[in-house]
């Protein structure tokens, strides 16, 4: 009974001071913001059903995507490669073919309308000062301007991939891959470094890495950081609220509110996993058993202990 | 030279040249141990066991870490981590088993403390166990270098910067420490070679003194009963084990050592799968980086109470408070004028002082960690006063303690 209240008064302290030193500590120490469900509560909704083939003569047209993006899936292949669209731009506009699942609809539409004000980066871009977003606002093709936004919205989800067939990877290389390194999957941000044979080949790849982040690194004002193992860093939480709203923790900073469903959230954190915390599923498995075989011995030694200690008491 | 015989079987061949028989009687089944103890008494080899989980696990960690600032972080965060079958494992289980056994040792300090374990021909267990502290302080720091992340890199820098010693400026001091202004390669491969072999070789060094310490005033007890140890001894040996107040360290006490290691294990290795972010602070997981101060540098939980007590003054009075920190525990044989070696609860007003010091340390490890605003920053300030204020008040309430 002795030992028992022993252990309790051991137990208690400790308890208090994992707590003091962890929950507490962090508590003062960040700030906490608790995810929104990715509505985009700021951005008014999208007014009207859209029409995917009308939606496909203006991404293709008068909207001017195909000007700057490529479409691979409708067979729009890129107008630049990354590194000249960076040098242009700042950043490689990215791909077009699953924006409508990856993006939330609402922002894709307030996207469309005014670039700076859907990525909340107006305190960059002030058009009064001058300061251009590198992605025009579109101000109507001549008709109902809220109709012809709603129309390229749809035409980009209809030729999304879906679902399970949209991958985290994916996932990533859309909503992040122009500007975040990885290089834990050799991901670089004009996209996957190949195996090269020859030495030569690779330089001039690597070459073509660091030409891209110095105009990303002078457009951002700072090079986006690799993430390789941002979810140990930063835990999923913190990255999925942060990228939900940037400003929230980082006032002023240059990472745009990327507009990411919450589906696509999700798979983003996924692949980050994936990268940086691999051997999760493994170490939850092993984690189990090896509970299992402890609490077994542990058995053994309370039995031992009774053993031994019949004939001493 | 002694006389050999034809061995009649392995053991005798082994016994006539190695004595084993002799060593076991005397190590093990005749060491004689108090009957009267409980569970806290099982820590020392809680902690043993402990030692061992570093030292193998360190081991495998060795085999693919790179001490290079350029490959360091991606060795271990990488091809530990991710690539080699089971790094992962190993890195936790180190990680996780270098916090814990703070947590021991300060438990199995606070039980000598709390059954006066500390006198009455017990100094040299308190001092070298004291020694095994700041060798385990000093493991810990230089581990925690090693995968070259941000807390790394900036703990190292503040850590070293003490040395300066304030107004003294011996820079000079810090850049021989550091090899280098600032903690560059020079500074790695030197804490590399500490941590993983020279402060090791020590700790096992000090752990053979620990033991070596406690075998001829033996262990304390709950009661801090004076036992006869032969009387006892012979009668348990004629048979009587009930009304023996002592019992052997092989398999009496053993088996209840492994009863608590057992349990002990379940709790470790809950938090090295499950619950491990206590132990490998997220702000390490980014690489480091000279030009980036974090936002908040701290050191690992068990430096939190001495980082406290040199945070809250100016920078001379600070590394004064802070250096009387670092040694007053060695003295507290000394500063303990009581003879009585019993429980703190009869002990007068050594009981308050007991808690109040435990209390006070945890407090201290709390202010610590969060940012030095108010109210934390007068918490904190009055916190390190009070320790020093009890360290100062030992001798005299201690002297005139009733005999127990
Ligand atoms: C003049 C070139 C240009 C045109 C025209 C253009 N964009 Fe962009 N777009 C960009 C650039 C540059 C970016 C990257 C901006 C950044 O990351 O700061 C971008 C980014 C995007 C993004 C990703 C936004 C995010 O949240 O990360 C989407 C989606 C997008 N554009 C859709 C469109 C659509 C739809 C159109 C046609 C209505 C269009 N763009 C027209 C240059 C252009
Ligand atoms: C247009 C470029 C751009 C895109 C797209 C982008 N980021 Fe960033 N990101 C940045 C920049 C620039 C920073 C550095 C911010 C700073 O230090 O102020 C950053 C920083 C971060 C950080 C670190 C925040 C911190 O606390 O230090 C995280 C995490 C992050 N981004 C995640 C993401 C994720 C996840 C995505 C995709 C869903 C993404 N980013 C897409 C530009 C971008
Ligand atoms: C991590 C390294 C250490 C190891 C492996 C270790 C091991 C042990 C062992 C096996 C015992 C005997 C059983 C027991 O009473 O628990 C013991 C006793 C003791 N240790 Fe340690 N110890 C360590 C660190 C320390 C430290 C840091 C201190 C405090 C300064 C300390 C002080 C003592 C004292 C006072 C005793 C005697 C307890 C008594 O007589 O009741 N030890 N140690």
């Amino acid at each position: 009974m002795k030992e028992l209240f022993i252990l309790v008064v051991v137990t208690v302290f400790t308890l208090v001071t994992y707590y003091l030193v962890e929950p507490f500590a962090h508590s003062q120490m960040h700030k906490h913001y608790e995810s929104e469900g990715f509505a985009y509560a700021d951005l008014p909704a999208l007014t009207k059903k859209g029409d995917a083939t009308r939606g496909k003569d203006l991404v293709m047209g008068a909207g001017a995507c195909t000007g700057c993006h490529g479409i691979k899936v409708a067979g729009m292949p890129a107008p630049m490669d990354a590194v000249t669209a960076a040098a242009s731009y700042g950043v490689n506009p990215p791909d077009l073919s699953n924006a409508g699942s990856v993006y939330d609809a609402k922002f894709l539409g307030n996207l469309i309308k005014n670039p700076a004000h859907a990525l909340m980066v107006e305190h960059k871009f002030d058009p009064a000062k001058g300061q251009m977003h590198p992605m025009p606002q579109f101000y109507g093709a001549g008709g109902d301007m809220d109709q012809e936004v709603a129309d390229m919205v749809a035409y980009l989800q209809s030729i999304a991939v879906k679902g399970e067939e949209l991958t985290p990877k994916m996932t990533f290389e859309l909503a992040c891959g122009r500007c975040h390194a990885m290089h834990y999957e050799k991901w670089t941000q004009i996209g996957e470094k190949p195996a090269f044979k020859k030495k030569q080949d690779e330089l001039a790849f690597d070459t073509q890495v660091l030409d891209y982040q110095d105009s990303l690194a002078k457009y951002m004002g700072t090079l986006p950081p690799d993430l390789s193992m941002y979810i140990r860093s930063r835990g999923a939480h913190y990255i999925e609220t942060f990228v939900e709203n940037p400003q929230n923790y980082l006032k002023g900073t240059a990472m745009p509110r990327v507009g990411v469903n919450a589906e696509a959230a999700e798979k983003v954190i996924e692949h980050l996993e994936d990268v940086g915390d691999s051997k999760r599923h493994e170490r939850e498995e092993v984690g189990k058993n090896v509970m299992i075989y402890i609490i077994i011995f542990a058995i053994f030694a309370l039995l031992w202990k009774k053993e031994v200690w019949k004939d001493l008491h | 030279m002694a006389h050999f015989t034809k061995a009649t079987s392995l053991h005798d061949w082994l016994n006539q040249r190695l004595a084993v028989d002799t060593l076991r009687r005397v190590l093990a089944t005749e060491y004689w141990i108090p009957k009267n103890i409980n569970f806290l008494w099982a820590m020392g080899m809680v902690l043993a066991i402990t030692f061992a989980l570093l030292l193998v696990s360190g081991i495998f960690l060795l085999m693919y870490y790179q001490p290079n600032v350029d490959l360091a972080f991606d060795s271990v965060n990488y091809t530990i981590m991710q690539e080699v079958g089971y790094g992962w494992l190993w890195r936790h289980v180190h990680g996780v088993a270098a916090s814990v056994v703070f947590l021991i040792i300060y438990i199995h300090m606070f039980t000598g403390i709390y059954y006066g374990s500390y006198k009455k021909g017990r100094e040299m267990i308190w001092i070298s166990g004291m020694l095994l502290f700041v060798a385990f302080s000093a493991e810990a720091f230089s581990g925690y270098m090693l995968p070259w992340g941000q807390m790394s890199y900036w703990a190292g820098m503040v850590i070293t910067n003490l040395f300066a010693g304030g107004s003294l400026h011996a820079d000079g001091l810090v850049e021989w420490i550091r090899g280098d202004y600032v903690p560059a390669q020079a500074f790695l491969n030197r804490f590399f070679m500490l941590h993983v072999l020279l402060i090791p070789l020590a700790i096992i060094g000090l752990i053979g003194l620990h033991f070596g310490a406690l075998r001829i005033p033996h262990v304390n007890n709950q009661d801090g009963e004076e036992i006869d140890f032969e009387a006892e001894a012979a009668k348990y040996k004629a048979g009587d084990k009930r009304s023996s107040k002592v019992i052997a360290f092989v398999n009496d006490f053993m088996s209840k050592d492994m009863m608590v290691v057992g349990i002990y294990l379940i709790f470790f290795f809950y938090l090295v799968f499950f619950h491990y972010d206590f132990a490998m602070d997220p702000v390490n997981f980014d690489p480091a980086n000279g030009l980036k101060t974090p936002t908040h540098i701290y050191p690992e939980w068990y430096f939190l109470w001495s980082y406290e007590i040199l945070r809250p003054f100016s920078t001379n009075v600070g590394l004064i408070a802070f250096a009387f920190a670092q040694v007053i525990f060695f003295l507290l044989p000394f500063l303990d004028r009581s003879p009585n070696a019993v429980p703190a609860s009869r002990r007068g007003l050594f009981k308050y002082w007991f808690w109040a010091m435990l209390i006070d340390m945890i407090i201290l490890t709390a202010m610590g960690k969060v940012p030095p605003v108010e109210p934390f920053g007068t918490i904190g300030f009055y916190a390190a006063l009070t320790f020093i204020g009890l360290w100062i008040a030992l001798p005299f309430i201690t002297m005139f303690e009733k005999k127990a």
